[in-house]
């Protein structure tokens, strides 16, 4: 799993492997929130997997990198 | 070059410029954005950008694809920046080049509009009197 801005601050760390039943974005998102304290809520989040952007509800397999953006602020 | 592009180095504006130069083209749109010292009311000191390096990529070059599309222009270039900034700094450049002048502001115009709303960077703004806070606008 990958976290990135405010999500990373939160979680301490940028990426780490685990180990999981759930088999979508979003229940891995809900597990990770409920660790670390995330307060953004799962709306305002897009997923990524694979270092492709992929639905929240999406299949996932063994191995598969999750990434979980926060809403966007270049420019 | 690729057509769009993160780098964690000053981006050297008149280099990209000269990248654009043609006999073939009648009209050259840059956009530049900039490091303010003042957001929502805040005096900031600085900031630093990050990205999710291999999607912001990907997905840059697919607003790029998007405007050649879209647009009656010859060649498009974007530049975002990484890492650290100080005020002033540019943060990011687009430009357009095309035939005339209409398709080129058209272009310029929904690549940076497109990269700010799309991309995978987050601004890191470092406030005067010490605090510090990701941005993450709404919509």
């Amino acid at each position: 799993m990958l976290y990135f801005a405010s999500l990373r601050d939160a979680a301490g760390c940028a990426q780490e492997t685990v180990s999981s039943e759930a088999r979508e974005p979003r229940a891995l998102y809900a597990e990770a929130a409920a660790r670390y304290g995330f307060k953004m809520p799962l709306e305002r989040i897009r997923v990524a997997v694979n270092g492709a952007f992929a639905p929240q509800d999406c299949m996932l397999k063994d191995g598969d990198e999750v990434a979980f953006l926060p809403p966007v602020s270049g420019g | 070059m690729k057509a769009f592009s993160l780098s964690s180095t000053a981006i050297d504006a008149a280099g990209l410029l000269r990248q654009l130069e043609s006999e073939r083209v009648g009209a050259v749109v840059t956009f530049e954005g900039r490091v303010r010292d003042h957001n929502e009311g805040r005096s900031v000191r600085g900031l630093a950008y990050e990205a999710y390096a291999e999607l912001a990529e990907a997905e840059g070059a697919r607003i790029i694809e998007e405007a050649r599309s879209r647009f009656e222009i010859a060649q498009a270039l974007c530049v975002h920046r990484v890492g650290e900034l100080v005020l002033g700094e540019l943060a990011v450049w687009v430009g357009v080049s095309a035939t005339h002048r209409d398709a080129a502001f058209a272009a310029c115009r929904y690549i940076i509009d497109e990269v700010k709303s799309r991309v995978p960077i987050w601004k890191h703004e470092r406030y005067v009197g010490g605090e510090a806070e990701w941005l993450h606008p709404d919509a």
